[in-house]
């Protein structure tokens, strides 16, 4: 439909890390002015397709057109040059400097040999009110929201001259109202001429917004196919190569509701980072056989509550019962012994140390149960390993590699196959399934499922409200530190918790 | 696929070092020249000096024992994420705890039960001066960079008042003679060594780095000591306490390097003598960085500084021996600057390897 050049076309790209193949003869080709989803499993080789793109990386064979020009090789300040640029996963922000400042960075205006601090925001306002793009362009990087700081990451290109925006799951951090912000943002762009790479692996996303997807799969691009002509179905089926199950399972609660309480959680307060109460008298139990979901926006209190049961952060004052012991005060490995598990939100903060090895990861937290008189047993760590490896499908199988050499999904595996593989009564999960692929995330959530049907209290905190209306028995709502509204599965759906979310609406929970 | 990945490692961790000597090489040829003199004559004298004849060897072993030691010292603080700055004092306090108690020794004391006693007094010394830091960071969260430079003063300077004001020879700075505990010098059985320095200290030095290797890589207090240098917020989410792996690290270091007193005090001057130290707990900071905190990397680095050390001896006719100082920092200039650049070119040409086959 549109006879010039196609605004990015790769061939045959080709990228070797060490042993991984990451891209096996990938190609892409990206209309101008359209917005293009790239999807694909964890470890499928999307992002370092986009990062070779953007001129992070050089490729090892294949070549890279952008407006029917034969870029190869290029680097990033040559891609920005040329209107490419990409957003991060992980921001890339300076937090004591003003929004302004961080768009500006790198190309400042100046008069008169100093910085032009005034012009500077000027300037930044027109783009904010020219893109729709709404950020306060003085306040500092550090007050602002998940949302705002991604705002700012694309105001960074935009004020590049970007026209060609690479996004690298972008909605792994924001709340549903945030995304449908981002995608009146994204709209708006493209009708403004600007062509948009959306990486995720969201199937809804991919159909809300895209014109055309390009599915890959281990490194290579195996369909490209007009979103209207597809279907979430379709799409997944490529993605992993077998049909998947996508229905929403209400959850079947397992519990007795005579049984007493595996988690207790009394009049929880615990201290935050930068608030005295990131946790404010928080009250409620979970019953063996129940998965109690935690919905709310990031940093409402959820991880401050989380870490403050799993035992890494102390508690200001109240009560937090296992079973029957009170563990308030008792060591993360106390804790562990009598039986919490904790998959962290943060596998790469907390969850892995990413040079040991895949066998090492998978004791961590364990070791003492894998000494003798001090001594690591080896053969036993090992065995424990292949073991591991092959009942929750870890690849690459070589137990010996670092975890810093596998894909996100394949490092969450790691953790979900060392925390819910070894003998416990209580799962905490934080954001279980965060930046993993929809065949990973199916296998979580069946995990968890399992768990749940073989007695076990589970506490899931997820900022995907989906995952928690998909899994929950009952649903609790965390705003501002406080639990402001629980409901049982029945009584959810977005509609009814999006406003508590927001702290539009509240109702105390005792 | 696993031969593979095994000679991947040893061109990661072999050919950066290599690269970084012969950048020292070429700079010392720069250097030498300036001179006025043929660098291969001079090289030559070098390795003659040292390697090539058993005295020099033997120096160049009785160096790298104390090397050794004040290097895994360092090495150990790094694997716990801590820098240990304070070699120099605890390598000191070591001498001077072994010296004491070999004074203390009655003179017929059984051979065995004495260099016992020194050695295990060695690593209490510098053991109990890496302590402080290590509960001064562990309790306070102090710094250790800061607490181990600045103890480094007060050691040697309270040393320094021991010897001078209690125990020294009239007219010296050093003990009276040790009346057990001593270590024999290589010698004793390999007569070629004669008159070097070179002792069975060198036995229990190697001994030790064993033991910290397999303490590292085999045992769960190594296992958990790594995390903590790697990923401290990993290991409390996995329910392992820094704060006392940050006390029995730094607490270990000290004893490493106390360790290395041994080799001046009992197997070298029978003495302690103020100042005997000359700086080898600062070059175990290099030892460890060139050594990439491995113990294994840690021995063969201590030879190497060693050989430069008894080398600059040897060339000292020919060029002033501060051309060895030269050569060291450039040796640890090129490694710092030279390893992560080695590597990322070596993982590029990797990648081509393969591509292209």
């Amino acid at each position: 439909m549109n006879d010039s050049a196609p605004a990015i076309r790769l061939t045959a790209i080709d990228k070797h890390f060490g042993a991984v193949h990451a891209n096996r003869g990938a190609s892409l080709v990206v209309r101008d002015g359209e917005i293009h989803a790239l999807v694909g499993e964890n470890g499928a080789g999307k992002s370092t397709l986009m990062k070779i793109l953007s001129g992070m990386m050089p490729t090892d064979s294949g070549t890279i057109e952008v407006h029917g020009r034969d870029v190869t090789g290029w680097d990033t300040s040559e891609a920005i040059d040329a209107g490419v640029g990409m957003v991060h996963q992980h921001f890339m922000l300076v937090p004591t400097l003003t929004v302004a400042e961080n768009v500006v960075l790198g190309r400042e205006p100046v008069s008169a040999g100093r910085f032009d601090r005034v012009r500077a925001v000027r300037d930044v306002e027109s783009l904010c009110k020219q893109s729709g793009l709404d950020v306060p362009a003085d306040r500092l990087v550090a007050d602002l929201s998940v949302g705002e700081a991604q705002r700012v990451e694309i105001l960074k290109l935009l004020y590049r001259g970007a026209r060609v925006l690479l996004l690298d799951e972008p909605t792994a951090v924001l709340s549903p109202p945030e995304v449908a912000e981002l995608w009146k943002v994204l709209r708006r762009l493209r009708d403004g001429g600007a062509t948009i790479v959306l990486i995720t692996h969201k199937l809804d996303e991919v159909m809300a917004v895209s014109e055309n997807v390009t599915v890959m799969r281990a490194g290579a691009t195996v369909e490209q196919m007009r979103t209207r002509d597809t279907s979430p179905e379709k799409i997944a089926k490529a993605m992993v190569g077998r049909d998947v199950d996508l229905t929403v399972r209400a959850g079947r609660s397992a519990s007795d509701p005579t049984a007493s309480a595996a988690l207790d959680v009394r009049h929880l307060v615990v201290r935050g980072a930068r608030v005295d109460r990131a946790v404010h008298d928080v009250s409620f139990r979970v019953a063996p056989g129940e998965i109690l979901g935690i919905a709310g926006v990031e940093g409402n209190g959820q991880t401050e509550l989380l870490e403050a049961i799993a035992g890494i952060r102390a508690v200001t004052s109240g009560e937090i019962l296992l079973g029957a012991a009170d563990i308030t005060n008792r060591s993360v490995h106390t804790r562990g012994e009598a039986g919490l598990s904790h998959i962290p939100e943060d596998r790469h903060r907390r969850g892995l140390i990413l040079d040991y090895s895949i066998a090492d990861n998978l004791i961590f937290g364990q070791q003492h149960q894998f000494t003798s008189n001090g001594i690591l047993l080896r053969d036993a760590i090992l065995d424990h390993a292949r073991s591991r490896i092959i009942e929750y499908d870890i690849r690459p199988t070589d137990p010996s590699l670092p975890a810093r050499a596998l894909s996100g999904g394949n490092q969450q595996k790691i953790v979900i196959a060392r925390e819910m593989g070894r003998a416990f009564d209580v799962l905490l999960a934080a954001q279980p399934t965060r930046g993993v692929d929809v065949g990973a995330i199916e296998f979580i959530h069946a995990e968890i499922r399992k768990a749940r049907d073989a007695g076990k209290a589970v506490l899931l905190v997820s900022a995907e409200l989906k995952e928690v209306l998909t899994l929950s028995d009952r649903i609790g709502v965390m705003y501002g530190g406080r639990l402001v509204a629980m409901f049982s599965r029945a009584e959810a759906s977005e509609e009814v918790i999006g406003p508590f979310m927001t702290g539009a609406k509240r109702e105390l929970v005792a | 696929m696993m031969n593979q990945r095994v000679r991947t490692m040893m061109e990661e961790s072999v050919l950066p070092p290599l690269v970084a000597l012969v950048v020292a090489l070429v700079a010392g040829d720069l250097l030498i020249m300036a001179y006025g003199q043929a660098p291969g004559v001079v090289w030559r004298t070098l390795l003659e000096g040292t390697w090539g004849n058993s005295y020099g060897f033997g120096q160049v072993l009785y160096k790298a024992t104390t090397l050794t030691c004040t290097g895994l010292a360092v090495a150990v603080g790094l694997r716990a994420g801590l820098f240990n700055i304070g070699a120099e004092g605890q390598l000191a306090a070591g001498g001077f705890g072994a010296a004491v108690v070999g004074l203390m020794l009655p003179a017929g004391t059984p051979w065995l039960i004495a260099v016992t006693l020194c050695v295990l007094a060695a690593a209490l010394a510098g053991g109990a001066v890496g302590s402080v830091p290590g509960i001064l960071r562990a309790r306070f969260g102090a710094h250790e960079v800061i607490i181990t430079i600045m103890l480094n003063f007060v050691v040697l300077a309270l040393l320094n008042y021991l010897v001078s004001a209690k125990l020294h020879v009239p007219e010296t700075l050093h003990t009276p003679e040790i009346h057990a505990g001593a270590v024999p010098r290589l010698s004793s059985a390999f007569a070629a060594f004669h008159g070097s320095a070179a002792n069975w200290t060198i036995v229990i030095v190697l001994l030790a780095a064993a033991l910290v290797w397999g303490f590292l890589f085999r045992t769960r207090a190594g296992y958990e000591l790594r995390a903590v240098g790697l990923q401290s917020d990993a290991a409390e989410y996995a329910g392992i306490r820094s704060g006392r792996v940050w006390f029995n690290a730094l607490t270990m270091s000290g004893a490493l390097a106390g360790l290395g007193g041994i080799n001046f005090v009992l197997g070298y001057k029978n003495y302690y003598e103020d100042g005997f130290t000359g700086g080898a707990g600062f070059l175990g900071i290099a030892v460890a960085l060139i050594g990439r905190n491995n113990p294994v990397g840690v021995v063969l680095a201590a030879l190497f500084f060693a050989t430069l050390s008894q080398g600059g001896l040897a060339i000292n006719a020919m060029v002033p021996k501060q051309i060895v100082e030269v050569l060291q920092g450039i040796v640890i200039l090129a490694v710092a600057t030279a390893v992560p650049e080695v590597r990322r070119l070596l993982r590029g040409s990797m990648q081509r390897r393969k591509a292209s086959s």
